[in-house]
């Protein structure tokens, strides 16, 4: 049952991991492509481990450290991207937004 | 199982390849690489349930480490060169 359950998490995850490859292919903009690239990749991992700890309860100790880590690091380095292209002049898709850091 | 949420990865990561490759700013680049990482994360969970071996965990903390590292360095190069 519990197995079950671990399945069921990953193919949630992975289905996450799909709808962050087609937000890439798909949104007209830095900010929106890094918007959808972060938020997805982290719950899809949260899910995939979450899942694996479920298949191999034995391996929680590690899989809860890298699930920490990741919540960690992933908005940390997708903030410094966001900083960086803005810096270096990104501009918006959308005309009817101001951008108002300019 | 197993298989088939692998394929469904695999083609993900294609498809953010493709980005990676096509991307018109090099921030796009970036994000497409840091998206990559992250789902090679997942992959070698993934594998290390497969195979049975938890030696494939310990890879992917350092996997993730060194991504982290490399996307924060690629953000400094965007804002000020080297």
């Amino acid at each position: 049952m519990l197995e079950l359950l671990g399945y069921l998490l990953i193919f949630l995850g992975v289905m996450a991991f799909l709808i962050s490859a087609i937000g890439l292919l798909r949104m007209p903009d830095i900010y929106t492509r890094m918007h959808i690239g972060t938020k997805t990749t982290t719950i899809g991992t949260f899910l995939v481990v979450l899942g694996a700890i479920c298949i191999e309860p034995s391996w929680a100790l590690k899989l809860i450290l890298l699930i920490i880590f990741i919540f960690m690091t992933n908005p940390l380095s997708s903030s410094v991207i966001a900083r960086a292209s803005h810096r270096d002049g990104a501009t918006l898709a959308n005309d009817e937004f101001k951008d108002s850091q300019k | 199982m197993f298989e088939l949420v692998t394929l469904i990865l695999l083609f993900s990561m294609f498809m953010t390849l493709y980005r990676f490759l096509k991307g018109p700013t090099l921030s796009d680049r970036v994000v497409a690489f840091d998206v990559m990482s992250i789902m090679g994360v997942s992959l070698l969970v993934l594998l290390a349930l497969y195979f049975q071996r938890s030696l494939y965990l310990d890879i992917a903390l350092v996997f993730g480490l060194i991504s982290f590292l490399g996307a924060t360095i690629f953000g400094r190069y965007i804002e000020k060169g080297i």
